[in-house]
């Protein structure tokens, strides 16, 4: 991995980078700086969990189902069935996992790809909002749900329930499920190094020649990424104490996190999180700096920068950095897990 | 009519053509010939524009034709009629005579030709609501010039009209660029059946690796040993 | 609640569906001839119809144009949208991945939709301009709908018309088929691809002369329609026009049925649940063919 290298160096330099990472909360930053860390770290799992398949290729327009089945199934669980998330959350992983077996199995073995791949998937994050909505007798709807709530001033700390008062907490518990992201799209990265030049290059029958089995290669990283998303799912709505159909599902917020991971790079490991910082970032910068003045703003300047960004830096800020960087200190050289 | 000088072109850094020279005087019938990979498809691409020269001159009636777009070569009066025919197959046979007559000139005449290109080949009129991926491979070659010929034009380039097609339809072919000869049109046409075409036309270029190798009446080329044992095989 | 034939309610929600259907057919019309033949998906087709609602409704209710002129403002602004990106967003980055087109566009539609909140805020605007209603035997239709209903067939007959007996529409077909050999035909091909932008564009215009009828404008109601708009494409056989005609129908009698019967987000999503099926069994659309 000679391009990841350069940013995340050596063990050494990434234990002393994580090392600072995790004296934040010590350092005494407010509650709202908290949040935007969380924010970010969060984030950036749910959409490095995408780049695991969209980086092959498989660009779905449907994460918003499996984050939505994370969260409401999660949720849902707990509040009508009293099921400890610590079950709930192993259960909704498992039905995202399935969902995404399901609807991956016909769409790669009828080579359902690119445009086609995309709107499918856009239709299942559709069918998950409608349903949470159709639902409002169990799911409240549109106007969203909050898991029955456990913890209290005097009783900050619900491990049942899996429910934090404190931010410091939910901080190293993010930090932890992010490297977990981490870790995972770097052990897909590795085993499937081979597949993936394969399925990039879109060349399904020359691998199939040459006997990899390409419906079993995307299946297994489509229930990965989609079981990773139902996990950040569960965790998001966990954290925020409150999910409704628009955050968690439908066409908007399945098409923030594929531009989020355009924005950082899809073909790094640390791309969609550079994406998480640029987009949290962006939106909250726009906020403070003008308030609420300008509603709108941050997403009319996020859709161009998309723009620009597909147009002249398509494998994103960390992919060009890296690309600028390797071109100046190496001769070049192909760089499969890139 | 059209004049050919020094040209040079390729694709990439792969090149086609090495400073070849050629002319067509109105009224004549002149024929490319060479082996596959001469660079005969590309010395006609050069002269539509579909691939631009690198070096040289290109005249259509005395005026240079070198900074004209692609687009815009119809409009001169060239028509060409492309390798493997190139028709839009699922659009019936008059629609794809229509769009031989695209161009704003050639729309008022629309009709006029039409009638025209059915009398040349009546099979076409049978045909017309046909799609014209449907048609046997001789009635897409009619298709093919026959859009060729609805721009009503100066001069007609044919790549290959005989090429992938059976003995029997290959004769057709050639009898339907003799029917178009005697119309009057001045053609160019690249053929790999040099015995064929070399009975259709007025002269020749033998053209090898991007290079005019020989050029002549075409009696001469059919007459000469060299090209006999080379291309024709006795 | 109880099936039965004989339920003039249940038909009332039949021709109800019916009358949807036109306008989901038009909506798709547009979409659908770009897809055909500039071969890319404009994610953000239904925020130019949003521009073009607002459009028509700020010419209608703030400078007082009569309501004819503001649709035909509508549709000439959207149509010049759709040219615009075509020229700036689609054209440059034709002839990569065809995916990063589909992309840029879901650019455009945040680009777009943050661009109507800032100047237009989240309020909902009517445009308050009521048709009445048509009673048949039982049935009550709002005429808004059997208007929106009528102009959709105009349009995909005038469409068909166009594109079977022009020059201009036979060559938009024929470059859907071969795009390099139309240069020889003395065609350009960006400049067809403009062409279609702006028609695409101008259908995406007419949607909203409709739609701004039926329903409240807000910057949010491109989400509504949007995805729906891409099934009926997607189902129909991307480019295939009748096909989509077809979808249409199929798609807004799931929808009403679903909301006669149940809520109508049951509806959508039995619509949607048999779109994600089709596609398994027939991933060319009902009329297309695998190519």
């Amino acid at each position: 991995m000679g391009s990841s290298s350069f940013l995340t160096g050596t063990n050494a330099f990434k234990g002393v980078l994580l090392a600072a990472l995790l004296t934040l909360p010590l350092l005494g930053f407010s509650d709202y700086v908290l949040h935007i860390a969380i924010s970010i770290l969060l984030w950036a799992f749910v959409y490095t969990s995408w780049s695991i398949m969209g980086r092959f290729g498989l660009v779905s327009l449907g994460h918003g189902a499996f984050l939505g089945i994370g969260a409401y199934g999660t949720t849902m669980l707990w509040n009508h069935y009293g099921l400890t998330p610590w079950v709930g959350i192993p259960i909704s992983i498992v039905l995202s996992g399935i969902l995404g077996l399901l609807i991956g199995l016909p769409c790669f073995r009828f080579k359902i790809t690119g445009h086609y791949f995309a709107l499918v998937t856009l239709a299942l994050t559709e069918v998950a909002r409608l349903l949470i909505v159709a639902l409002r007798d169990h799911t409240g709807g549109s106007l969203g749900v909050t898991p029955v709530g456990m913890v209290s001033p005097e009783n900050p700390v619900s491990f049942y329930a899996l429910q934090f008062a404190s931010k410091s907490v939910w901080f190293y518990i993010v930090v932890g499920v992010w490297l977990v992201g981490l870790l995972i799209w770097r052990a897909v990265d590795r085993s499937m190094l081979r597949y993936a030049m394969e399925a990039i290059s879109q060349e399904e029958d020359a691998s199939a020649s040459v006997g990899i089995n390409v419906t079993r290669t995307k299946l297994t990283v489509t229930v990965i990424s989609a079981a990773m998303t139902a996990f950040g799912g569960a965790v998001y709505g966990q954290y925020q104490q409150y999910i409704n159909p628009e955050t968690v599902s439908g066409i908007a917020i399945s098409l923030q996190i594929v531009f989020a991971v355009i924005a950082g790079g899809m073909f790094v490991q640390l791309g969609p999180t550079v994406g998480a910082v640029i987009t949290i970032l962006l939106g909250e910068g726009l906020r403070l700096g003008f308030g609420n003045q300008f509603h709108g703003l941050d997403v009319t300047i996020y859709g161009l920068m998309l723009i620009l960004f597909i147009i002249y830096m398509p494998r994103g800020v960390l992919g060009k950095a890296i690309d600028a960087f390797a071109a100046r200190t190496a001769p070049p050289r192909v760089q499969p897990g890139e | 009519m059209l004049t050919i000088e020094n040209v040079s072109a390729g694709y990439g850094t792969f090149q086609a053509l090495f400073g070849v020279s050629l002319e067509v005087r109105a009224g004549e019938a002149v024929a490319v010939i060479g082996p596959n990979g001469a660079g005969k498809t590309s010395l006609l691409r050069v002269i539509s524009k579909v691939i631009s020269m690198t070096g040289g001159h290109i005249a259509m009636e005395g005026q240079s034709i070198d900074e004209v777009p692609s687009h815009q070569i119809i409009e001169l009066g060239i028509a060409h009629v492309p390798e493997h025919r190139r028709l839009f197959p699922r659009l019936t046979v008059e629609e794809n005579l229509r769009m031989g007559a695209f161009v704003a000139s050639a729309r008022s005449r629309y009709e006029e030709r039409l009638a025209f290109v059915y009398e040349l080949f009546p099979r076409m009129k049978e045909r017309r609501h046909q799609l014209a991926g449907t048609l046997s491979g001789g009635e897409q070659q009619m298709c093919a010039i026959g859009r060729g010929l609805m721009s009503g034009p100066k001069l007609l380039l044919l790549d290959e009209p005989s090429a992938g097609l059976a003995p029997v339809i290959v004769q057709q072919v050639f009898d339907l660029v003799r029917r178009i000869r005697q119309e009057g049109y001045t053609v160019l046409i690249v053929e790999q059946n040099i015995q064929q075409v070399l009975k259709v036309v007025d002269r020749a270029y033998l053209l090898e690796v991007g290079r005019i190798k020989m050029s002549g009446p075409a009696g001469d080329l059919l007459a000469n040993d060299e090209v006999r044992r080379a291309y024709i095989g006795l | 609640m109880e099936f039965s034939l004989t339920d003039p309610f249940l038909w009332e929600t039949v021709i109800q569906g019916l009358l949807f259907g036109g306008v989901l057919a038009l909506l798709s019309l547009g979409l659908n001839i770009i897809f055909g033949v500039i071969d890319v998906v404009w994610i953000c087709y239904a925020e130019l119809i949003m521009l073009g609602m607002y459009t028509i409704f700020f010419l209608y209710t703030e400078y007082g144009f009569p309501l004819p002129v503001a649709f035909a403002a509508g549709i000439v602004v959207v149509a010049i949208l759709g040219t615009v990106l075509h020229y700036l967003v689609i054209r440059p980055i034709l002839h990569t991945e065809p995916i990063n087109q589909l992309l840029v566009t879901g650019g455009v539609l945040f680009f777009l939709q943050g661009l109507a909140t800032m100047l237009f805020s989240v309020e909902f605007r009517n445009l308050g301009v009521s048709f009445g209603s048509f009673e048949a035997g039982n049935m009550f239709f709002p005429v808004s709908r059997i208007l929106a209903f009528v102009v959709s067939l105009v349009a995909v007959v005038g469409l068909w018309v166009f594109l079977k007996k022009t020059y201009l529409g036979t060559a938009i077909r024929a470059i859907s088929q071969d795009r390099d050999v139309m240069p020889l035909m003395g065609v350009s091909p960006a400049k067809i691809y403009l062409v279609t932008s702006a028609l695409g564009g101008g259908l995406a215009g007419l949607g909203a002369c409709l739609l701004v009828m039926l329903y409240d404008i807000h910057p949010a109601i491109g989400l509504t329609f949007g995805p729906i708009t891409f099934m009926v494409c997607v189902l129909g056989g991307l480019g295939n026009m009748i096909g989509g005609f077809i979808a249409a129908f199929i798609f807004a009698e799931f929808i009403a049925l679903g909301g006669f019967y149940a809520e109508v987000e049951w509806g959508y999503v039995l619509a949607f649940v048999f779109f994600i099926v089709m596609m398994f069994i027939r991933p060319q659309g009902i009329l297309g063919s695998r190519n």
